[in-house]
């Protein structure tokens, strides 16, 4: 599978790092270069400075042909920019996009993303161990 | 009406001056402390600091009783995110956003934004029109269409002047709207009007047949 990572920071380096092991063609894209020590050495040619909020900074990492896009900057807007564009416009069959604030979270989701809140998650691990 | 404009810039900071005078109700939601304490000195208690896209913001703005919400931040997709709140959460009727990339533009109107605005085309097309030799000038884009509203002016030596509306045929998907004359005097595109050097033909086309457009008002033998 042909993989776009829009963000190089722990997340993103990290769901790059084990897409690529298991085998799939892995590009990352982030607007600061010094990001990129974050990714393992093999990985660093594949990774693209440029801003995934820009429609023509995805169209130059071949966005029409990917199968997967995931957007994990850590700005929730410039996630769901990146993402919407990349599911509406380029057709990306699978986008998953990070969303922190749970209320934005709860709307993106509602409007056909595949959102995933960090702090959601968190707080829910949290919970269960204080419950449990 | 009541506005909230999200970014207290230079845009954000005039907008909401103009609609004051207008007597319009208005917030402005700024994200930057210092940028939002500067804004109420000159214009009172109206600023709130906080991020547009987020849903406690704009709940303290009023947001569900705004008729509109204006997102003029630097950021296309803080304006978006803005938005986007705006109309889903609290149902605002109109959303109104400044777009800085225009490759973003089709996604914002795709979305539902009503109403995009991208500072480069505005420009572009102010130089336009004081450009001379440039006879075909882009007024604006018609929402939900690949069609436009061009304004033509008829070169001094044109194959057209001296001939009626009734002897030109436009390209097809466009129609003439109306006839600024050299004089300043308005024509409805009646079939006996007849084109003179330097008037402008106000038409609505389709960016395909532009240049066939351009052709037939400014065609030189």
């Amino acid at each position: 599978m042909r993989v776009v990572i829009m963000g190089c920071g722990g997340v993103g380096a990290l769901v790059a790092a084990t897409l690529s092991e298991e085998g799939h063609d892995v590009v990352v894209l982030d607007p600061s270069p010094e990001s990129f020590k974050h990714l393992p050495e093999e990985l660093k040619s594949k990774a693209v400075v440029g801003d995934g909020a820009l429609r023509e900074d995805l169209a130059a990492v071949g966005i029409g042909e990917t199968e997967v896009f995931v957007a994990v900057s850590s700005s929730d807007s410039a996630n769901a920019l990146a993402s919407q564009m990349a599911k509406h416009v380029f057709g990306v069959d699978k986008v998953i996009c990070r969303i922190n604030d749970p209320a934005n979270h709860a709307m993106y989701t509602e409007l056909g993303l595949d959102a995933v809140s960090a702090t959601r998650v968190v707080s829910h691990l949290i919970l269960e161990k204080v419950n449990g | 009406m009541y506005v909230i404009i999200v970014g207290a810039g230079d845009v954000g900071y005039e907008l909401a001056k103009s609609l004051l005078r207008g007597d319009h109700e208005v917030s402005i939601i700024e994200s930057s402390q210092e940028r939002c304490d500067a804004v109420r000195e000159e214009l009172g208690s109206l600023a709130l600091a906080g991020s547009g896209s987020d849903e406690a913001a704009l709940r303290e703005a009023g947001a569900s009783r705004a008729e509109a919400l204006i997102a003029v931040t630097g950021s296309d997709p803080d304006n978006l995110a803005a938005c986007q709140m705006a109309r889903h959460r609290f149902n605002v009727p109109r959303t109104i956003s400044l777009v800085s990339s225009a490759g973003n533009e089709p996604l914002f109107r795709e979305l539902g934004i009503d109403v995009c605005i991208n500072s480069t085309d505005v420009i572009l097309s102010r130089i336009e029109e004081e450009l001379p030799r440039n006879s075909l000038v882009h007024i604006m884009g018609v929402k939900g269409s690949n069609r436009e509203i061009v304004s033509v002016r008829i070169p001094p030596d044109a194959e057209v002047i001296g001939k009626s509306l009734a002897e030109i045929t436009v390209p097809s998907d466009s129609i003439i709207s109306c006839i600024l004359k050299r004089d300043g005097a308005l024509h409805p595109p009646d079939a006996d009007v007849v084109l003179q050097s330097e008037d402008e033909v106000v038409v609505i086309t389709t960016t395909e047949q532009e240049e066939a457009l351009r052709e037939v008002f400014t065609w030189v033998e």
